[in-house]
């Protein structure tokens, strides 16, 4: 630690030193960076119009499945990694059942708006008041699962929660209740007609799309509000070092349930999303690969940061979509979709370990506990 | 007495680290406490900010009973740590990791009020301010972690080991710190391997081997102890 003692004049900081486009983001004043999110949102709203554009709209839109379909499979995929991402990216927790949250979520939509439910009485519910319902549901199941794990880390809280997911599916697999491969039939759609026609109907994935995006907007700002709370503070602590947080005062075990409900909630409004878009779920939707895929997405997309988790949830529905109908060989590329993942995410941790879009500081932390593996 | 350990157990499942000790911390006092390594410093360090619970006995802190208290009560009612090791938060600023010591804390003024004092004692801290904790060197981390201490405005500091890995020069220098906070007004137990400084400078001590407080003393007293020499001061 000896004193440098003339500092060498320093050259102009190059923009990479600068911190990129983020440090330039950043140093704009609010207008411009509320102008540069409006652009984003309002092209993302203009995406199921991509086709129409000149040459590369066809490179960009899917051939195996509608355009719109393909959209709004990414809009319940970025919900989850944005919701997952709380847990996992700004906790520190890692979670590998987080399917069983959407699979609440939606099976909380089924079970008390579909014909086949054992709760239907000849009305049924509005999905509009399903919603809340399973949404609370999804968080309540956040906590019981939170709080037996609260003392568990790393790998062993990873086990207990990919049992979770388990228990979740084999549930819905083997009950009459929740009627296995059969499934709920006739979940109803969101509300809302114009001209006389439903907005929401079954040929024009469109609206749900939409209806995705203004739920994604808001997820976004309540997890960016939250994030710079006190919350968000102590979630950070908490995931640095959970010892030294202690140490400050935060409640660790409060916290951490905080993060697994509001995980939960975000998990659960995909799955209402997405019940009310097909009309019909059955156990066979919530496999394991679906947390593991999620998970992928936003260590991806580069966890700690919602840019990167939404980007790497886009990525991973966007990807197997884009492949479907292109055929090698006779078989459709869609079929090699996990062997694909599994080269792109060895290739992205060998290349670019903190995701597309890191967090600076969970790169710092990465670089920090290596060196607690390999000290000097 | 600031604070009275009294037949204190602690086990992690199996192994038992702490066989009923006891100890006491009079107010204004350093007190060091030494011992090998596995001795149970640290757990010790740990049942007194609650991060375990102990098995057996209790802790007394001003007056009052707090063998069961959470931990963060324990911060408010003011006792503060600096763990062992690399104890700060490697992601935050050195300005944040600060801040993060006044987490159970309100009143910005004198938040602002304290991270002047930190910024006196350490200036180094000032000038690193902006920098992430991780890319610290060892001894500004330790630094940042005895400074992060203090910023809850303790009654009573805890310090573990804060001359770990630092060149001979900084220990000193630490040290010296540790003496200054002290003649603030801050009462002190601190944990060390490093005998031979810990004794100089305390009032008094302790020794710990296996989970036993096995001596007890002035700093002097045991910096002369012929056993205490052998085990832990070397050939001098
Ligand atoms: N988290 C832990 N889990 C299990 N055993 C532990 C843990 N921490 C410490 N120990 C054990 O408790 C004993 C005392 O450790 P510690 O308090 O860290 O000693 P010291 O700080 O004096 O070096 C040692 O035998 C150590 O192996
Ligand atoms: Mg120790």
């Amino acid at each position: 630690m000896s004193d440098t003692a003339v500092a060498p004049a320093k050259e102009k900081a190059t923009f990479r030193e600068n911190g990129g486009v983020r440090g330039w983001f950043g140093r704009q004043p609010a207008w411009v960076r509320w102008a540069v999110m409006l652009l984003f949102a309002v092209l993302a709203f203009l995406l199921p119009y991509a086709g129409d554009i000149p040459v590369i709209g066809p490179q960009i839109t899917t051939e195996g499945i509608d355009w719109p379909s393909a959209l709004f499979n990414m809009s319940y995929y970025v919900l989850l990694a944005l919701g997952l991402n709380v847990v996992v990216g700004y906790a520190g927790l890692l979670d590998l059942g987080y399917v069983g949250f959407f699979a609440i979520g939606a099976y909380g939509t089924a079970l008390l708006t579909s014909p086949d439910s054992v709760l239907y009485s000849h009305t049924g519910w509005a999905w509009l008041g399903a919603a809340p319902v399973a949404l609370a549901a999804t968080m309540l199941a956040g906590l019981i699962l939170g709080y037996p794990t609260l003392r568990l880390r790393g790998d062993y809280l990873a086990i207990v929660t990919l049992g979770f997911a388990e228990i979740i599916r084999i549930v819905a697999t083997n009950t009459t209740t929740f009627r296995g491969d059969r499934g709920f039939t006739n979940v109803p759609h969101p509300p809302g007609s114009s001209g006389g026609k439903p907005i929401f109907g079954v040929t024009d994935a469109t609206p749900y799309f939409w209806l995705g995006l203004v739920v994604i907007i808001l997820v976004i700002f309540g997890v960016r509000n939250l994030d710079r709370s006190r919350v968000g503070r102590s979630w950070l602590a908490i995931r640095e070092d959970e010892e030294a947080a202690e140490i400050m005062g935060v409640r660790t075990t409060k916290f951490k349930l905080w993060a697994f409900s509001v995980g939960a909630f975000i998990g659960g409004l995909g799955g209402v999303l997405f019940a009310g878009e097909q009309g019909f779920i059955n156990s066979s939707t919530f496999v394991l690969q679906f947390s593991i895929l999620v998970l992928a997405g936003v260590v991806m997309g580069g966890s700690g940061n919602m840019a990167g988790a939404i980007l790497g949830g886009a990525l991973i529905s966007y990807i197997p979509d884009r492949l479907r109908g292109i055929s090698l060989g006779g078989t459709d590329l869609y079929e090699y979709r996990f062997a694909m993942f599994g080269a792109v995410i060895i290739a992205i941790m060998i290349v670019r370990p903190q995701g597309l879009i890191p967090s600076r500081r969970r790169a710092m932390e990465l670089k920090d506990r290596e060196k607690e593996v390999a000290p000097l | 007495m600031l604070l009275e350990l009294d037949n204190i157990s602690l086990a992690y499942g199996r192994i038992q680290a702490l066989h009923g000790i006891s100890l006491t911390v009079g107010q204004g006092e350093i007190v060091a406490l030494i011992g090998a390594n596995g001795a149970g410093k640290s757990t010790t360090m740990r049942a007194i900010s609650g991060l375990r619970p102990v098995s057996q006995g209790s802790i007394k802190f001003d007056g009052k009973d707090i063998t069961r208290l959470r931990a963060d009560l324990r911060v408010v009612r003011g006792v503060s740590q600096s763990p062992e090791g690399r104890g700060i938060f490697p992601g935050m600023s050195v300005r944040e990791n600060l801040e993060m010591g006044a987490y159970t804390r309100r009143v910005r003024a004198e938040i602002d009020e304290d991270l002047e004092r930190v910024f006196g004692l350490f200036p180094r801290m000032k000038e690193r301010e902006k920098q992430s904790g991780g890319t610290l060197s060892g001894g500004e981390q330790q630094m940042l972690a005895v400074g992060r201490a203090l910023m809850s405005r303790p009654k009573l500091l805890l310090l573990d080991e804060p001359s770990m890995g630092l060149a001979p020069m900084l220990i000193q220098q630490i040290f010296d710190i540790i003496v200054e906070i002290n003649q603030q007004g801050t009462t002190i137990l601190l944990v060390e391997q490093n005998a031979q400084q810990a004794l100089s400078r305390a009032h008094r001590a302790y020794v710990l081997e296996t989970g036993r407080i096995v001596k007890a003393g002035t700093g002097a007293e045991l910096l002369h102890d012929p056993a205490v020499k052998d085990a832990y001061l070397g050939v001098a």
